[in-house]
């Protein structure tokens, strides 16, 4: 199978949907003539033109909502923010209008709208670009939010986001864009709200997800050489949660770990751990154990950020302790 | 003691009652009737506690809406923020499921999960309703942003308050509606208070319609105490639009009599200023002109009166007889794809 770029996976997913509905449309900061800040929406203006390839002002809360009016009206915009970061300035759009338009209006006004872009940490950039966001909008009801780990997932995730008739997120990683992976030539959906168990194991779940999955899979690797046969689930949806996927999981393995980029004050991990412990308590030998981001904001300087985020140490620590083989 | 803060606005010379047929002005006095009967009796029916929520009536408002519909195009869309009982009516819903929308009745527009400040009529092309002071102001410039993308010739009707304007996404949306030259009238209904605050408590900007001019939209002042002077400027500003040449930005300055909710003392205002206002009331106004002209008779348009107040009494009862919602409808209208897995325990 070819491999491709996560970029790349991303760009022919919109190309696709934009071939199939024209009612489909992509608009952002850059992503026209510059080709896209990462370099996503590259040749799209060329192929699509300036009326459905739309460079923005930087403006996200203006371009947030003028794309969720353009959803009320009739058309599927994608709207891009360089990252989710740049994004908080327009929450107000997804968070009050987007996410509550087909409640208030008592079903009438649905918004089919995808909002997508980079998210998380992204090597030196400091606290203010250094946030993942996963939580904070699964916190929402009325959204929908998919944070992909490869290629593949990419791919079929955003062009489900696209045919979606509600609002959907689209967590990607400025630390992915880059990596390639194998993406089938014919058309494929990645459904929302499934999760994919990416490595089998028997002896300790981890769960995690977007860029973490690195982490989560290189800690994998190296318990293997220990004798330890972790199973790593990627939850590719964070709402809604495939609660079934990781149950099934943690009743095979008893034990589990999610690692998660989020601050870990009511984080993905806290989610996952209160879903365990309640659906699967008989079942769990030891407590549930998270590695997330620092509770702090994440400073720039290099050992700082190393003993922030997770990384695979902290992780086989982390998996050790719940299956007590370290104090 | 309250400073004075608000003068009536200067009237716009009036047009001859020529301009418009009998049938228009009937309209009008219809169509404000309404709204002024229906308001009042939201305002007695919040009192008593009947309905919950908040409660901003259009009291002393009402010739922006009357104005604006027999200008504007039967495919036109409308959108604005929370003071909007009145727009449903006078885009043809019945009080009935307006008033059991406040009442949180499964028979009201948005099936009693909106309630005073989130009125939308899809049909009759009435985006909300909403309730984020300045929100749709951006959403409205969406709204034409797709009518233009199909090639469509609506034209967006995107209303605000003066206190909206005071928001960021005024400026990020003039500007991006000018370069794209969507079309869309941004109205701002100046009634000269953001809640207790006074325009000129706000900034040094205090000619509303010249907020456009950094991203060169072309704006204006209007009456909206008159019913011609609001028809006019609809109009000019929707043939701009429709021609293909970008938004257009109209103040119209109002006056709304009663206060920002139900829960205002108003000690912001003096009772002289609200009576000065009260003199000009766009009811009284069309009342005259059809009188004078003898389009109507006194005793017609008593009758009128009567049906409407009887109309608004059957929208009560209506309300009031309706059922409540199920609790099973709180998993109802939340996600478009049937069957969502939402977390029940």
């Amino acid at each position: 199978m070819r491999t491709i770029q996560y970029r790349e996976a991303l760009n022919e997913a919109m190309s696709e949907e934009m071939r199939r509905d024209p009612n489909v449309f992509l608009m952002g900061e850059e992503v026209a003539e510059y080709d896209g800040a990462y370099k996503v929406s590259k040749g799209m203006l060329a192929e699509f033109g300036p009326q459905r390839v739309i460079d923005t002002p930087i403006s996200e809360l203006g371009f947030a909502a003028i794309g969720v009016g353009a959803a009320m009206n009739g058309l599927r915009p994608i709207v891009e923010f360089m990252t989710w970061n740049f994004a908080i300035l327009a929450s107000d759009q997804i968070i009050n209008h987007a996410a509550k338009m087909l409640q208030m209006s008592g079903g009438q006004f649905h918004v089919p709208i995808v909002f997508r872009g980079g998210n998380g940490s992204a090597g030196q950039l400091a606290a203010t670009h250094s946030q993942s966001f996963e939580a904070f909008y699964a916190n929402i009801p009325g959204l929908k939010v998919v944070s992909p780990s490869t290629p593949y997932d990419a791919k079929g995730l955003l062009k489900s986001a696209i045919r979606d008739d509600d609002p959907v997120l689209v967590m990607e990683s400025e630390r992915m864009y880059g990596d390639k992976g194998e993406v089938p030539d014919g058309e494929y959906l990645v459904p929302i709200g499934v999760a994919d168990v990416k490595r089998t194991g028997t002896d300790v779940t981890i769960v995690s997800f977007n860029k973490m999955m690195k982490v989560a899979l290189a800690a994998a690797e190296e318990l293997q050489k220990e004798g330890i046969a972790a199973e790593v689930v990627d939850l590719r949806t964070i709402r809604p949660l495939d609660t079934a996927t990781i149950l099934a999981s943690v009743r095979k393995t008893n034990r589990l770990v999610v690692v998660d980029e989020n601050f870990p004050m009511v984080s993905v991990a806290s989610e996952v751990a209160y879903r365990v412990q309640k659906d699967a308590f008989d079942f769990l030998d030891a407590p549930v154990l998270r590695v997330n981001q620092a509770d702090t904001p994440l400073p720039f300087s290099t050992p700082l950020i190393d003993a922030s985020l997770p990384n695979p140490a902290r992780v086989i620590a982390a998996v050790k302790e719940v299956m007590y083989l370290r104090k | 003691m309250p400073t004075k803060t608000a003068s009536p606005a200067k009237r716009n010379a009036r047009p001859a009652d020529g301009g418009h047929t009998p049938e228009t002005y009937r309209r009008w006095f219809k169509d404000m009737l309404l709204m002024r009967r229906f308001e009042e009796k939201c305002g007695q029916l919040y009192t008593m506690q009947k309905f919950g929520g908040f409660c901003h009536l259009y009291i002393g408002q009402e010739a922006i809406l009357a104005g604006m519909v027999t200008a504007m195009g039967q495919d036109d869309r409308i959108i604005t923020g929370y003071r909007d009982h009145c727009h449903p009516l006078v885009l043809g819903e019945t009080p009935h499921r307006v008033m059991a929308e406040l009442y949180g009745r499964t028979t009201g527009t948005s099936k009693g999960k909106g309630g005073s400040m989130h009125y939308f009529d899809k049909g009759r092309h009435l985006f909300g309703g909403h309730g984020i002071v300045g929100g749709q102001i951006g959403l409205g410039a969406g709204i034409a942003f797709a009518d233009k993308y199909r090639g469509g010739k609506q034209v967006t009707l995107c209303m605000m308050g003066d206190g909206a304007v005071r928001q960021g996404i005024l400026h990020e949306t003039f500007n991006m509606a000018m370069t794209w030259k969507l079309p869309v009238v941004f109205i701002i209904e100046n009634n000269q208070y953001a809640m207790g605050t006074s325009v000129e408590r706000t900034s040094n900007v205090r000619e509303l319609y010249t907020l456009g001019e950094s991203y060169d939209m072309p704006g204006e002042p209007v009456d909206g105490m008159r019913c011609e002077a609001v028809h006019a400027a609809i109009a000019k500003a929707c043939a701009h639009c429709r021609a293909g040449n970008g938004p257009y930005l109209l103040e119209i300055k109002t006056y709304r009599y009663r206060g920002h909710s139900m829960s205002d003392p108003q000690k912001y205002r003096t009772k002289e200023e609200v009576e000065q206002y009260k003199q000009q009331d766009p009811i009284e106004d069309v009342r005259g002109t059809l009188l004078r002209n003898k389009w109507a008779t006194e005793a017609e348009l008593e009758a009128m009166d009567e049906a409407i107040r009887k109309e608004v009494e059957e929208a009560v009862k209506f309300a009031e007889e309706s059922p409540l919602p199920e609790a099973k409808e709180l998993w109802e209208d939340v996600y478009k794809t049937p069957d969502y897995p939402f977390i029940k325990d």
